[in-house]
């Protein structure tokens, strides 16, 4: 079995307050990146699949060479291998370009059983690039996984999680899962891992190495632009505290408040 | 010349810095207003090896540098001033005194518990009448009989002895006196005659018990002598000597985060019609706290290269520790300034900071002695 985990790096949510939005329109936020957060249940889980029903696991990016950072903390992890996609034809690709040279990427290093992603990126929110891999592949797709049952007889088990509760379905591999946080808890790499992770050669392939020509990706195919960014302002709170002297008066108080001012009784 | 991490010590930073976020800082204000010890963080630690970081593969470590104790101790300082005292007290005194002086025989019979963090350890020199002067202070005693050593007396101020398994005792093994007439033994807390007194009342650090410790007639093997008899100053100085780097990241940690805390607050509130962050003197604070933090930090990763090549480091570590320490002091003290009011109020972190920051420049060396031993080093190198 192999296992394939498609992963983003992305800026730390901690550091978005103070990103502007020319600096996320230009792609330059200036923050501290990280491996994309929901990306970190993919991980835990593609090392998991592999732990359960044996094989390898390869964590798989698209970008520059910062991007090597998230690689290696999957590495950390526990992934046995690393692969990066990039080109400079690459740049500015929207989630139908970089779900192709995602699925490129998988048919070039021969091909995956189960592919995982996470849910979505914390910068781009759209969690479409699963959807547009299974697409490229043309091989089923299962969003919102929380659970993996099974993987036997060339086919896997999920549950998935549900506004109205849990699905369990079943689909043939070679499949993509889309992995909610629920799955599992991330592991932290041991320092011994991480020794390892850091001296493991990241191997970089091209748009050559992909057969990708520079009209298939980048600004020149992308269907999605991103014209304007606004930055919603903070919300401003009133605090307003009770005084009394006893529970019983701060209570009538704030009942007379709730009804007669702010009128939501 | 290189200033930047290797990816190495960048990844270990980014995962220490991750677990922190999330297993230690967390409970900080918890352990601070209960006492209670960090038993959540520190067997996590263990798991993922942090409480082994530096103990040989061998017998069970990680075999990672001192830069990379360096930058644990920074993160752990960062997130909780307890959690991190409890392991430095671990790893770097009661540990570290093993790694580097014991037998073949005891390594092998304590450190793969101690690195694994299935055991934990401390180191007890401070008596009721020696603390800084450990020569003429030291009137706990360990005589043959036998094959064993009986040892009377008490300590004080010893960091996880109600939690170790195994702390390691200075103690006077040669009547005559001198530096040569002290000796380091290890001691199983569980011998008769070992009785731990209640964590003692501190200003900070409530999560890190300290504690009082008499010893009657308490019997060890004569094979629980670490290094070699009556040598035992001189080892003790050494182990505090590698300990120093790790205090100092430690009053690192603590800066930063009152640091950043005090700059997150001056970004939010406004005085005088304009965010405090935009007044010089406020400015002119944070540029204080920032460039001391900068200069201990840089001061203590030479000491951990230095260490790590193999050279002298004696004088750099106590540089180091002499800046950090002092800085955690100005910079807690700075951070509940730009907070104004609020800093004094147990509502904010800086508060805890300014008290857990307040012992750094007194365990494992004061300031004073830091001196001490930079002064010497400089008039007779």
């Amino acid at each position: 079995m192999k296992y394939v985990v498609c992963l983003k790096q992305t800026p730390d949510t901690t550091e978005l307050p103070k990103i502007t939005p020319e600096q996320a329109l230009a792609g330059n936020e200036g923050a501290t990146l990280v491996l994309n957060p929901w990306d970190e249940y993919a991980v835990e889980e593609g090392i998991r699949l592999k732990e359960r029903f044996g094989g390898e696991t390869v964590a798989l990016s698209m970008g520059p060479e910062s991007v090597d950072q998230a690689l290696r903390s999957a590495l950390a992890m526990g992934c046995d291998r690393a692969v990066r996609l990039w080109d400079p034809s690459f740049a500015d690709s929207d989630y139908w370009s970089t779900a192709l040279i995602l699925a490129r990427g998988i048919e070039k290093d021969g091909g995956a059983d189960i592919i995982v992603t996470g849910k979505m990126s914390v910068d781009g929110n759209a969690a479409a690039v699963a959807h547009g891999i299974a697409c490229k592949l043309g091989i089923p797709l299962l969003t919102q996984v929380a659970r993996v049952v099974d993987v036997s007889d060339g086919r896997i088990t999920v549950e998935r999680l549900l506004d109205e509760g849990r699905e369990t379905v079943t689909a043939p591999l070679p499949v993509v899962i889309s992995v909610v946080k629920e799955i599992n808890e991330p592991r932290y790499p041991t320092f011994i891992r991480i020794r390892k992770a850091s001296r493991t050669p990241i191997p970089v392939l091209s748009a050559a190495d992909l057969n990708i020509a520079p009209e298939e990706v980048g600004q020149a195919a992308a269907r999605v632009r991103w014209t304007h960014l606004v930055k919603p302002e903070p919300k401003k709170r009133q605090v307003t505290i009770i005084e009394g002297d006893t529970p019983e008066e701060k209570a009538r108080k704030l009942l007379d408040y709730l009804m007669d001012v702010e009128k939501v009784l | 010349m290189e200033f930047a991490l290797s990816e190495e010590h960048r990844l270990f930073r980014d995962t220490v810095r991750g677990f922190v976020a999330k297993e230690v800082r967390p409970r900080a204000r918890h352990i601070d207003e209960t006492g209670e010890f960090p038993w959540d963080a520190i067997r996590k630690m263990g798991e993922l090896g942090l409480l082994g970081l530096d103990v040989p593969e061998a017998y069970g470590g990680m075999g990672a540098d001192t830069l990379s104790v360096a930058i644990l101790f920074e993160e752990l300082g960062a997130g909780c001033g307890s959690t991190a005292l409890v392991a430095e007290a671990h790893l770097c005194l009661g540990t570290a005194a093993i790694v580097m002086f014991g037998s073949e025989a005891q390594k092998q019979r304590y450190l793969p518990a101690l690195a694994s963090g299935q055991s934990l350890a401390g180191l007890g020199l401070t008596e009721p009448g020696a603390g800084s002067d450990l020569v003429h202070g030291i009137r706990t005693t360990a005589r043959r009989d036998g094959n064993e050593w009986v040892i009377n007396g008490a300590k004080m101020w010893l960091t996880n002895a109600g939690v170790a398994d195994y702390v390691v005792l200075l103690v006077r093994t040669g009547p005559e006196g001198g530096s040569r007439s002290l000796s380091q033994m290890i001691v199983p807390t569980d011998t008769p005659g070992f009785e731990v007194g209640p964590p003692e009342k501190k200003m900070g650090l409530h999560g890190a018990w300290s504690h009082a410790v008499s010893l009657d007639n308490v019997r060890v093997p004569l094979e629980n002598l670490l290094g070699e008899e009556n040598m035992g100053l001189h080892q003790t100085l050494q182990v505090l000597d590698g300990g120093r780097i790790a205090i100092a990241a430690l009053a690192l940690g603590i800066a930063r985060s009152a640091y950043e805390a005090a700059l997150q607050y001056a970004r939010e509130r406004t005085t005088f019609g304009k965010p405090l962050v935009e007044h010089q003197a406020i400015q002119f604070k944070l540029a204080d706290m920032a460039t001391r933090i900068e200069a201990a930090r840089l001061m203590i990763y030479r000491a951990a290269w230095l260490k790590d090549q193999g050279q002298p480091f004696t004088k750099e570590a106590a540089m180091a520790k002499l800046v950090a320490t002092e800085t955690a002091e100005f910079v807690t003290r700075e951070a509940i300034q730009i907070h104004g009011g609020y800093g004094y109020s147990r509502e904010y972190e800086v508060e805890r900071m300014y008290r857990d920051a307040r012992l750094m420049s007194i365990g494992e060396g004061t300031t004073e002695i830091m001196k001490m031993v930079i002064g010497k080093r400089l008039v007779t190198e």
